[in-house]
């Protein structure tokens, strides 16, 4: 048998040699290989991450000057926003392109944790304090939102949109949101803040229990409370319930109702409760 | 009994009480094999479970709350009742007094009294499943878990007392290891499985109590508001994560350091060369003990703690690289040039090499802060520490498993199948996992139950992986089951292995040796014992 060897076996003169070497080359080469790889990515990652791994981390902790202040709430299981001129919004977190925002973030329940993977950041939001981060958008556009601190059943309905728009589009969308429900009909605005403000999480119309009661039907209904008693759904009930959901709790049902006392606007109260009047059980709508 | 000798630990003395109050190590190790297949099948059905659901965006299976208490199942009973005890407690039990030479563990009661506390940790968990299993991730963050409903007292209380168990093993075995080497037996000539039992065993007795302080406050807080992590009574819920990961992060030592043991071990054998340097690798595992320590912070780089700190913790979690490294580089620098046979043992001790190199690198790619605040919370922290935990320790313990498997049981299963099984592992454990690094960068988060449509191919394809891996299971507990009935006698020493569990019967008799071994070679001189045999 001819083999010549390499650099590591003399020549084999049997015929065993060649299976043994071409084993002994096989996983010599796989080790090589995947020694290279090993050592290659030690290399990279340490150039690659290692300074600008630190330098990035602080870059998080120095907020510009100038930044617009926007206040972050997390609560179980939606986001609200509260911007510097009275503005609000859920789950839908609107600014300007190029411009540095800050966001002053608390929560009112359990941990959260505000991530937005196209602009890679993340902070903890938390019961106790405030916690802060910022960020200025390069592009306009809508990227997604997540809440990534685990926090219960809806944990994954936690989501929204931050949505970049030009300097001119969000002065307007200021505007119009505190313009919003003028010149449509009463229930068509509740129907909308149903939907925007995260009723819907907990909330069908369409009759099906969900975390919450359903809103079909409900108005004008007995509904049988925790720890006995009933009570007659009409325009204070409603009211109590959206502002102190904690005050009666509906039988079979768990306390995770937030309260939005502060984030919903006496006007719109009154939309949502117009809405829900309107939410007749089958056929008469 | 053809071939198998006739006086053995398995079949002297008989009787089932025999087996449920014996002191014999080698019994007590396998009562322990038992219960953690029989959990590592538990969890291993949940987490198909929670693959089926992630198959589609919108909830395959399950509603959210249930799917909430999968994942926490998934997680607690795999790693308090599974992957905590699965080395140490079953396959450490069954050899380390071999290795030794001894006839038994040093506290043999003991180490019947770990077994029976575990079982009573265990008996907690299961109860907690049929009545309202905890839906907190097996985490427990406060306030979450102060808050919810769910049964997280019996869950924690569960987790509590195996921590008794756990601690019981370490110091039976620190003893163990301190006074009963067998004469000529010195601190370096210890096989390596020795010094990975030894630095976990310090581990389990130095962290496992601040865990178990911490679950008690826990339950106080949930049974009396003693408000020391409810904000509302000016209690801090960060310092929860705090107690909590200074013992979670050591116990991810605890779970690996005896996997990297048997690594040591079988590397050695079957490349039939001495292992390349014995005692960095046995200083590296007391180095990654120390470190372990002081690495807790890099759990909550954004929890809001101070960015000193953060670069603190950021810069020892990278220290923890060196000793993992001068590890895998003397195993690699084993089998150079040595002459390497591929058996089943040899064939997962390879697969982690390759699995534990990915989750080790990706590590450092988490403990990088800047990159850590992007990956925080997502799909690539579960890849990450699945190839650590499942790559690496689970890996290791099928290397374990097979190596010990004919000592155990005094009998060969098939290679063949061995080798089918093992194929259908690594395929699917990186077909599983490995496109979860990539849903993670792209922004998954972890813990949803439904997900943007977005992330829907990714997910699909981990999910079936999920099975082929499940499948290799299977497969393993076929051909494992078979060769118990059927299986070729083994013979003393079927690997041609140094160590002292060698020189004697498989399986062997209840006091291990017949007559107290002597010492006439070092663990892993291959060299010398050739050269002697000519
Ligand atoms: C986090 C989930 C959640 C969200 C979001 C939520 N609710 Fe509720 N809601 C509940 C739960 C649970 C109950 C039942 C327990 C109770 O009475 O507090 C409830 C009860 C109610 C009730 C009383 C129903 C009854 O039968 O007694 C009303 C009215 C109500 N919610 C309105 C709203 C409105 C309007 C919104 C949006 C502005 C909203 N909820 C948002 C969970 C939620
Ligand atoms: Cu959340």
């Amino acid at each position: 048998m001819k083999d010549n060897g390499n650099l590591f076996l003399p020549p084999g003169h049997s015929t065993i040699a060649p299976g043994t070497d071409a084993l002994f080359d096989f996983i010599y080469y796989t080790s090589i290989v995947f020694f290279a790889i090993v050592v290659f990515v030690i290399v990279y990652s340490v150039w690659r991450f290692r300074p600008w791994g630190f330098k990035g981390y602080l870059r998080l902790f120095i907020i510009p000057k100038d930044a617009l202040e926007i206040k972050v709430t997390g609560q179980r299981w939606f986001w609200s926003f509260d911007y510097p001129d009275g503005a609000t919004s859920v789950n839908d977190l609107v600014v300007p392109v190029g411009k540095p925002v800050k966001l002053l973030m608390s929560s009112k329940d359990v941990i959260h944790s505000f991530f937005v993977p196209s602009f890679r950041i993340k902070m903890d939001v938390l019961p106790n304090r405030y916690t802060m981060t910022w960020f200025e958008a390069t592009d306009t556009g809508a990227y997604d939102l997540f809440c990534t601190e685990y926090c219960g059943a809806k944990h994954s309905s936690m989501i929204g949109k931050v949505r970049v728009v030009g300097e001119r589009e969000y002065a307007q969308w200021l505007e119009s949101s505190s313009k919003a429900g003028e010149g449509m009909p009463v229930e068509d605005y509740g129907a909308k803040l149903y939907a925007q403000k995260a009723c819907i999480t907990c909330h069908s119309v369409d009759g099906k229990a969900s975390t919450g009661p359903t809103f079909l039907g409900l108005f004008g209904e007995q509904v049988k409370l925790e720890g006995g008693g009933t009570a007659t759904v009409d325009e204070n009930y409603l009211r109590e319930s959206i502002l102190s959901p904690q005050a009666r709790i509906a039988l079979g049902y768990q306390p995770v109702m937030p309260t939005f006392q502060g984030v919903l606007k006496d006007k719109q109260i009154d939309a949502l409760i117009a809405y829900i009047k309107s939410l007749k059980e089958s056929g008469s709508k | 009994m053809d071939g198998i000798p006739a006086y053995n630990y398995l079949n002297t003395p008989k009787g089932w009480k025999s087996w449920l109050l014996t002191r014999d190590h080698k019994r007590i190790g396998l009562m322990y094999l038992f219960a953690i297949m029989f959990f590592f099948l538990i969890g291993g059905i949940f987490a198909l479970l929670i693959r089926i659901q992630l198959l589609t965006p919108n909830q395959a299976l399950v509603k959210p709350e249930t799917y909430n208490q999968l994942f926490t199942l998934h997680g607690a009973v795999m790693i308090f009742l599974f992957i905590i005890p699965s080395i140490p407690a079953s396959l450490g039990n069954f050899v380390l007094p071999q290795l030794l030479g001894a006839k038994d563990v040093a506290f043999p009661r003991l180490n019947l009294a770990s077994w029976y506390i575990y079982v009573v940790g265990a008996l907690f968990l299961i109860y907690s499943m049929f009545s309202g299993a905890a839906d907190t991730g097996w985490t427990f963050y406060t306030p979450y878990s102060t808050q919810t409903t769910t049964s997280v007292i019996a869950t924690t209380l569960g987790v509590f007392i195996l921590g008794f168990s756990s601690i019981f093993t370490g110091l039976n075995f620190i003893v163990t290891i301190h006074k009963l080497r067998a004469p000529g037996m010195t601190w370096f000539s210890m096989p390596l499985f020795c010094w990975g039992l030894y630095a976990t065993a310090i581990i389990q007795v130095l962290a496992t109590p601040v865990l178990g302080i911490t679950l008690v406050l826990l339950i106080l807080e949930r049974l009396f508001s003693i408000g020391i992590f409810d904000p509302a009574m000016g209690g801090d819920p960060v310092l929860y994560q705090h107690f909590f990961w200074f013992y979670s992060h050591p116990a991810v030592y605890i779970m690996i350091l005896p996997g990297m043991g048997i690594i040591s071990e079988t590397i050695s054998v079957f490349s039939h060369k001495k292992i390349f340097g014995y005692k960095a690798i046995a200083f590296s595992s007391l180095g990654i003990a120390f470190v372990s320590f002081m690495v807790w912070g890099h759990h909550m780089f954004t929890s809001g703690q101070s960015e000193i700190a953060a670069m603190i913790f950021s810069f020892l979690t990278f220290l923890v690289g060196i000793p993992s490294g001068i590890k895998v580089f003397n195993w690699l620098a084993t089998m150079y040039k040595g002459s390497i046979s591929l058996a089943a043992p040899m064939i997962y001790t390879i697969m982690f090499l390759i699995l534990f190199s990915i989750g080790g690198l990706t590590g450092i790619v988490l403990g990088a802060l800047s990159v850590n605040v992007h990956m925080h919370g997502t799909y690539f922290v579960v890849a990450h520490f699945h190839y650590v935990m499942m790559g690496g320790t689970v890996m290791a313990f099928l290397a374990g498993l097979h190596y010990w498997w004919p000592k155990i049981w005094g009998r060969l299963y098939s290679e063949f199948w061995a080798r089918v099984g093992a194929l259908l592992i690594f395929i699917g454990f990186n077909m599983t996992f490995f496109s979860q690094f990539i849903l993670g960068a792209k922004g998954m988060p972890r813990r949803y139950s439904t997900y943007l449509d977005q992330y829907q191919p990714l997910h699909g394809f981990s999910s079936v992986g999920s099975f082929v891996l499940g499948a290799g299971f299977v497969v393993m507990a076929v051909y494992l089951i078979y060769s118990l009935f059927r299986g070729r006698p083994a013979g003393n020493n079927p690997w041609g292995g140094l160590t002292l569990e060698w020189t004697t019967t498989s399986p062997p008799p209840p006091e291990n040796f017949i007559e107290t071994p002597k010492i006439t070679h070092g663990p892993y001189d291959y060299d010398k014992v050739i050269a002697d045999n000519g």
